[in-house]
């Protein structure tokens, strides 16, 4: 007999949002594993933001259900969450560790609040008023937030907008001590290097609808069996003739999608192109990215 | 420079012309309250000044005398014992007994100084015994203080809460907190507990500063008082919550705002009594909470009222608190639409 399946953390299930007349969200189910870093990801309008604050408890569902840990979401759902929104207004006159504190107090469940300001690095920034934050120090503060109750289940909404390289870095490493600790993250995220970077399962989403689901170098195994030459356009004005593999031109590159790079370089090498500059790389998950949701700019 | 201020310019007024809401309090409003101004204050030569006619004799009287035809005069026929309380309490500015001859005047009170001059002008030598208002006369301060005390409370309350949670919704900080085991109710006894709080803090300081400098008349008990701040408070700040339960635009709070603080103000009996004005604007103001709470007030304050005495506006106010805290809840949106 086979193991039973462990019960998800979370559970979408059609779930389908209306705003008037438009369906931002077309009956999307899906379900996040407990102890992972689950990335949701999508361009522009792509329902991702929605569906997340639907499960989050911001906003109705026009129908469908959340499922925590196999049952409605509710009160203790709540009491188990974390949320950083990707902007969100403090108090004005309040200070870092006053409106830690304020956020503490609402929760039965509570972290050890200067752990969370040790982990959040705002140890230095605990008597700082909250309109005088950079954006990355509002960014960790916004995090210490969404950690007071120590929540089994942590959403991160474009937790890196704005920041730094830097910043981005150090913020990664935070989310990743978060995740060691054994708590689920829910990510959603526009840079394609910070989900594959921390996560171990995606959902890509387009205009409301699911259009893949599963680890990233998985999906990347299924989806490629190729591997990308690139080289700058200066290099390759025009192909040569009757060059066999596709190719595209992306930021100033010519990328040639192949099979066998041997073959293609054999024939590029033939019609002099110069090689000095060929880079060679196996696809990523922004490639992934665009040609499943398109490369076109949304509205 | 200047078609970077058009710009700017261009652009606010697309937002504000956009935000019908907003847009139509904003012309409603002004149109509302003169057209209010107009209901209460027109109809013929506005009245100056206002003298009782105490009821038995001025039917009889009434026609003879040429005082009573003296212009922006309103007379009204009353009994002697509430003529002479509105004299006291500068509700009336002279109460007149033509079968005594004999009128009652509040020393203190500006518009009885002018009046009794005119009444003297058109009366012969020794016609009139001149009486003080009984007792101790109330001075126009002491009238006013409760409705400045209770002009303070309404602003505090209305606009510190209602902007408050505008902003809070508007700029996304409700949303934050709905993510959170919070309910709306707990939100909002917060809210008027910190309000509560403040605008009670601010009454005391008035009060005391009033007291020690224009050493205010205070004849009744000053904890029966702080109730009926209390109640009026909670009452007035559960009306600012209620207007601002799903309300995102600042300047729409605004306008609702004004819609009721404005009419409270002048109806209430702040700076004036409305014992002359028509009965239906007398009737109009009793939906005011402010108006009950400063007819407790100053019964405390100026009569020494107990508790028992003021305890149907006390009840007043507290249903007005049930009915607005109850519409609040359940309006009440974290987020706008």
């Amino acid at each position: 007999m086979a193991a039973a399946k462990p019960t998800p953390i979370l559970a979408v299930r059609d779930l389908v949002k209306d705003y008037g007349p438009v369906r931002a969200v077309r009956g999307i189910s899906f379900d996040v594993p407990r102890d992972c870093c689950f990335g949701l990801l999508g361009p522009n309008g792509a329902g991702k933001t929605t569906t997340v604050e639907i499960i989050e408890g911001v906003t109705p569902a026009t129908s469908g259900e959340v499922l925590y840990q196999g049952k409605p979401a509710g009160a203790a759902f709540r009491q188990d969450s974390g949320v950083q929104f990707q902007t969100a207004a403090l108090q004005d006159f309040i200070t870092v560790r006053e409106t830690l504190e304020m956020f503490h107090r609402l929760y039965r469940r509570r972290a050890d609040l200067e752990q969370v300001i040790s982990d959040c690095a705002l140890d230095p920034l605990e008597k700082r008023d909250n309109r005088k934050l950079s954006g990355g120090q509002r960014q960790r503060l916004l995090l210490g937030i969404a950690l007071v109750n120590d929540p089994k289940i942590l959403f991160l909404d474009e937790p890196t907008t704005g920041m730094d390289p830097q910043a981005r870095r150090n913020f990664w490493e935070l989310v990743e001590r978060i995740r060691a600790r054994g708590k689920t993250i829910v990510l959603t995220t526009h840079y394609m290097e910070e989900a594959q970077a921390l996560c171990d399962e995606i959902v890509i989403m387009n205009e409301g609808v699911i259009v893949t689901q599963g680890a990233p170098e998985q999906l990347l195994k299924a989806h490629y069996k190729e591997i990308i030459l690139e080289l700058p356009e200066s290099d390759l004005a025009e192909m040569p003739p009757e060059f066999p593999f596709p190719s595209y031109r992306r930021n100033g590159l010519v990328e040639i999608h192949t099979d066998d790079a041997n073959e293609a370089i054999t024939r590029l090498s033939g019609a002099g192109v110069p090689l000095g500059r060929l880079n060679i790389r196996p696809y990523r998950l922004e490639d992934l990215f665009l040609d499943l949701t398109g490369k076109e700019l949304r509205p | 420079m200047i078609r970077r201020i058009f710009a700017i310019l261009h652009a606010r007024n697309l937002e504000f012309l956009r935000d019908r809401a907003t847009l139509g309090w904003n012309v409603a409003m002004p149109l509302l309250l003169v057209a209010g101004m107009a209901a209460i204050f027109s109809g013929g030569d506005r009245s100056e000044y206002k003298v009782a006619l105490i009821q038995d004799e001025a039917q009889a009287a009434a026609p003879a005398h040429p005082f009573l035809d003296t212009r922006y005069f309103d007379f009204i026929a009353m009994e002697r014992g509430e003529a002479l309380d509105r004299v006291a309490n500068h509700q009336l500015d002279l109460a007149i007994d033509f079968g005594a001859g004999a009128y009652w005047i509040n020393p203190e009170s500006p518009g009885g100084y002018f009046a009794e001059r005119l009444l003297q002008a058109s009366s012969g030598p020794g016609e009139w015994v001149r009486q003080p208002a009984s007792g101790d006369p109330v001075s126009y301060v002491d009238w006013l203080i409760p409705g400045i005390l209770g002009m303070n409370i309404m602003f505090s309350c209305l606009f510190g809460v209602g902007y408050v949670v505008v902003r809070y919704r508007k700029n996304g900080f409700l949303k934050r907190l709905k993510a959170t085991p919070l309910r709306p109710v707990e939100f909002m006894a917060a809210q008027i507990l910190s309000r509560l709080m403040l605008a009670l803090f601010v009454t005391l300081l008035l009060y005391g500063a009033t007291r020690l400098l224009l050493d205010i008349r205070m004849e009744g008990s000053g904890l029966a008082l702080f109730l009926v701040a209390v109640l009026a408070s909670i009452s007035l700040v559960s009306i600012g919550l209620a207007m601002a339960a799903r309300v995102t635009s600042e300047e729409l709070a605004g306008g609702l705002l004004n819609l009721v603080t404005w009419p409270m103000m002048l109806l209430s009996g702040v700076w004036f009594s409305l014992a002359g004005a028509p009965q239906w604007v007398q009737q109009l103001s009793n939906i005011f909470p402010l108006t009950h709470a400063l007819t407790a007030a100053r019964d405390i304050m100026l009569y020494g009222a107990g508790l028992g005495d003021v305890l149907p506006q006390l009840l007043i106010l507290a249903g007005t608190t049930a009915v607005f805290l109850t519409i609040g809840a359940a309006m009440f949106r974290w987020r706008g639409a």
